[in-house]
């Protein structure tokens, strides 16, 4: 089908998109693919016509694309992680859809919704994006939120640096987007295991998209993870000492620290996987002394701190939500940071259990057998701890409340079918099968989207000055409790009964009955998504309702909810001083919390600059470029970017100054706003009546 | 710890005023990022490890047919001395020697890094000559990746070298230039660092 490459184009023709299998074969397949990519252009269409229409382009150039704002740039990854979220939650209901109707026969054994190398992109996709793509950006953005106001910072150590870790993430989304319209994906899972993915096996783009994807937006989280801890270690508040330090920080450290010593065995082994395709070598091919093991080990020394650095933000936001939703401080601080940091250590020492099967000798497997179950003992600790929290507390229902609710039932199931799997010779039996699809859904659903999920609604006041309808948030919680419950439970069953994960089809027709119920959760899981969707919709049209100005909508105890809501962009009128852990609450106990400071001064904050932007387009460039064999605009990029870098280094760049009368102004202002609403309590909280100034008699926290 | 130790590597120390409080954050994040970068390295070590056995080198030329231990050794050298160099540049910015001084030093880095990466290419250049192409064996894949990764370092500090020399004509010798000098120095020793494990490992362990 493919010609010479061209010297221009590269290996781009125009047969590369779905349209082309549609004119040559209509059948549900290709319609698939080329619906899919219609929504792309068409939704891509939509927005050019929506922002030209309404005039956005300049104010979302001005005020967010060229934003250093760490507050800003955690809005902007959450957006991202939301719209790819819509992606892989519609695509995991496809492979539902396709596997409800694959069952084959010895006569005709391929059937189903999709053909068999689509459903292998499906998957591969699938778990790419959200791994990579929701999961990812969606804890490094509400890190990026949080982070700096709970520490008392005024931003992050390097904020230009953060802009560019987001255009990175960014670019290689869309990168993984852009597949769906040009060429295709890979079909090796979203591990890409070699030699499958080799060049002799996976001839084409579709590897190819993969690893630039991975490649780019794994610079970005390396950057990211080190921008955090340097944030953590050198910018905290006065008196912000580490042991008073909240601990949804506690579980940044931790991720800022895996982020830094998982993310480069990512870069290395597509790298290598990337030589092996682009260059001959032979780090993972059959011959020439290849090894694919390496690649495996490689690889899982990433993947297993990854499921580490998921999870660990959403224990975070428990640990906060636990203590804020009963008004009672969180039970076993320092247990909890001790589990914590010994998660993150003990996640290294793990990460063969993806591969006992492998041929390895029993001695090996068991050593990593104990490590995996011994990992599962400070998670233990957490949970009893946040247990511990609530008991006896005034527990109100709100819809972080659900998620951490169905957390609990949840999670704890997901983890105990890990502990099952750690041991070696029951996983030589399950490996590979739909309880292993069963198994890691069930830990990361409720585990790392829930407590995104409960995080976006908790903090989200603080982003835009509004709460998030309760009704629906609670709708949503539950649609998605329930979508995950009948989804994946009916795959634990389906594995015992021995059918391998990623089948395109099957034979056996006791597998329909499970089916059929894991395709009606996935009906369940986008009948949550589209009530995602309307929470924020119908949120927005009660804004005025719902506006929370005076900044602490659920008398929280942290330093964020010590600022107005939304927060403006220096953060704290001055920068606070610390004395106790919860230093907020204590104020609050102490009487007179919103008193303001006495003198204000100059504040000095990272100018626009459109760096990011620039580094965005050209990492975007190079990596499709490098994807289609467009050599020259490769080239181009390679000498663009450090261009960039270097032509940013010989100029003097001034910073922005926020003159203290204006900060003054705003600062008293708020105060006065304070004073002037009437304070709301607990039983009001849910009500018009909380307007963001909570009863402070009644701090328990 | 004292007020003049705040980070990896030669400290400005006080009289540096915000230039030695900036540095504080910003070498120290550079100095997590090489960290990360040494991650990289470590696990290409491993990884030549593991390919260096009949099974890796698969019949291909191995260490004895291609390394050449003398300019090995002058590579080993020149780095070395090259880094030494770099004191020059932290002394002269840290004592206020003037502009003179600096770019001559730095100057002498990147002459001593060029004569490193001169071998280097040499060597390179003649192992693919025998047949040592990196498409050969598992163990040369390995064995260009990790010493040309390397060597892509002291290109791109060379690169950085004059970048700097760029920054200090255009803008002087100021607060934000000490800071990417001192970033500059913990990446040229850095440099140092993995070169002696690439010596010990790549070339005199197989050696041996």
């Amino acid at each position: 089908m493919k010609g010479m490459t061209s010297p221009i184009f590269g290996n781009l023709d125009w047969t590369v998109t779905p349209y082309t299998d549609l004119l040559q074969q209509v059948n549900s397949s290709t319609i698939v693919s080329a619906g899919a990519a219609s929504v792309l252009v068409l939704g891509g269409i939509a927005v050019l016509v929506l922002f030209t229409w309404m005039g956005w382009w300049g104010p979302l150039y001005r005020n967010w694309l060229t934003s250093p704002d760490a507050k800003k740039i955690g809005i902007m990854y959450v957006t991202l992680a939301l719209i790819m979220l819509a992606r892989g939650i519609i695509e995991g209901f496809v492979i539902r859809a396709h596997q409800a109707t694959a069952l084959g026969t010895l006569a005709r054994p391929e059937s189903g919704l999709v053909s068999p190398d689509h459903f292998a992109q499906l998957f591969s996709t699938h778990g790419t994006i959200m791994i990579f793509f929701v999961a990812m950006p969606l804890l490094i953005g509400l890190i990026n939120f949080v982070l700096p106001q709970q520490l008392g910072a005024r931003d992050m150590a390097f904020p230009v640096l953060n802009q560019i870790s987001l255009g990175l993430t960014a670019s290689g989304a869309g990168l993984v987007m852009i597949s769906l319209l040009l060429g295709k994906f890979g079909t090796g899972g979203w591990t890409m295991y070699p030699p499958y993915t080799g060049k002799d096996f996976s001839p084409g783009e579709g590897v190819d998209y993969w690893l630039w994807a991975i490649l780019i937006s794994g610079m970005g989280s390396t950057l990211t993870g080190m921008n955090f801890a340097v944030t953590i270690f050198k910018k905290r508040a006065p008196g912000m000492h580490f042991m008073r330090m909240p601990l949804f920080c506690w579980t940044s450290l931790c991720v800022a620290i895996m982020l830094i010593y998982a993310m480069p065995a990512l870069t290395v082994s597509s790298a290598m996987l990337a030589l092996d395709r682009y260059a001959g070598f032979h780090f993972f091919t059959n011959d020439a002394g290849g090894n694919m093991m390496n690649y495996a080990n490689i690889f899982w020394m990433f993947g297993h701190p990854e499921v580490y650095i998921l999870i660990l933000p959403a224990f975070g936001v428990f640990s906060e939500i636990s203590s804020t939703f009963s008004g009672k401080r969180l039970y076993g601080y320092t247990s909890l940071v001790i589990a914590s940091m010994s998660i993150a250590v003990i996640s290294f020492t793990v990460w063969l259990h993806h591969f006992f099967t492998m041929g390895q000798s029993a001695g090996v497997n068991i050593a990593f057998g104990i490590a995996t179950m011994i990992i599962g003992v400070p998670t233990g600790v957490k949970i009893y701890d946040w247990m511990a929290t609530m008991w006896r507390g005034r527990v109100r229902i709100t819809t972080p409340v659900v998620y951490l609710t169905g957390f609990f039932l949840l999670f704890v199931i997901g983890g105990l079918s890990g502990i099952i799997l750690a041991n070696p010779s029951i996983d030589y039996q399950v490996h590979n099968s739909t309880f292993l699809v069963a198994h890691f859904h069930n830990v990361i659903i409720p585990g790392v989207l829930y407590g995104m999920l409960a995080g976006i609604h908790y903090w989200f006041p603080k982003a835009f000055g509004f709460r998030l309808s309760e009704t629906w948030g609670r709708r949503t919680a539950l649609l998605f409790v329930g979508g995950f419950i009948f989804t994946f439970m009916p795959l634990y069953v389906l594995g015992l009964m021995g059918m391998p994960r990623r089948s395109p089809t099957f034979q056996n027709p006791d597998f329909m009955a499970w089916m059929y119920i894991a395709a009606f959760g996935g009906v369940l899981m986008l009948c949550a998504l589209a009530s995602l969707v309307w929470t924020f919709w119908t949120s927005y049209r009660n804004r005025l309702a719902l506006a929370v100005p005076g900044g602490d909508p659920w008398n929280g105890s942290t330093l964020e909810w010590s600022t107005p809501a939304p927060v403006p962009e220096w953060t704290f009128p001055r920068i606070p001083h610390v004395d106790k852990r919860n230093d907020w609450g204590e104020k609050k106990r102490a009487g007179d919390p919103w008193k303001g400071p006495e003198t204000y001064t100059d504040i000095e904050l990272p100018a626009n600059t459109a760096l990011g932007l620039l580094i965005t387009g050209g990492s975007f460039a190079l990596g499709f470029a490098m994807v289609w064999h467009i050599w020259w605009l490769a080239v181009l990029c390679c000498l663009a970017l450090p261009g960039l870098v270097a032509l940013r280094g010989m100029r003097l760049i001034e910073p922005k100054i926020i003159p203290a009368a204006q900060v003054e102004e705003a600062d008293r202002r708020f105060r006065q706003q304070v004073a002037s609403l009437a304070p709301a309590s607990r039983a009001d909280e849910e009500t018009e009546r909380n307007r963001g100034v909570p009863d402070i008699s009644e701090f328990a926290g | 710890m004292s007020e003049n130790s705040l980070y990896p590597g030669l400290n400005l120390g006080d009289k540096h005023g915000d230039a030695h409080v900036q540095a504080e954050s910003t070498v120290f994040g550079f100095w997590v990022f090489l960290m990360s970068d040494l991650i990289i390295f470590g696990i290409l070590f491993a990884g030549y490890a593991s390919y260096l056995d009949p099974i890796g080198l698969a019949g291909g030329p191995g260490p004895k047919e291609l390394f050449d231990i003398n300019s090995v050794a002058i590579q080993t050298v020149l780095l070395l001395v090259g880094g030494v160099a770099y004191a020059g540049v932290s002394l002269t910015v840290k004592y206020g020697h003037g502009r003179g001084n600096l770019v001559a030093w730095l100057l002498v880095c990147a002459a001593f890094g060029a004569g490193f990466l001169f071998f280097e290419v040499r060597d390179f250049i003649s192992q693919a000559g025998k047949g040592g192409t990196p498409q050969v064996s598992g163990w040369l894949s390995s064995y260009w990746t990790l010493v040309g990764l390397h060597g892509i370092h002291v290109f791109c500090g060379i690169l950085w070298i004059f970048a700097m020399i760029g920054q200090v004509a255009t803008r002087g010798i100021d607060d934000v230039v000490k800071v990417r000098l001192s970033m500059l120095g913990v990446f040229w020793h850095f440099l140092d660092l993995i070169w002696v494990g690439i010596f010990s490992f790549v070339f005199l362990v197989p050696l041996a």
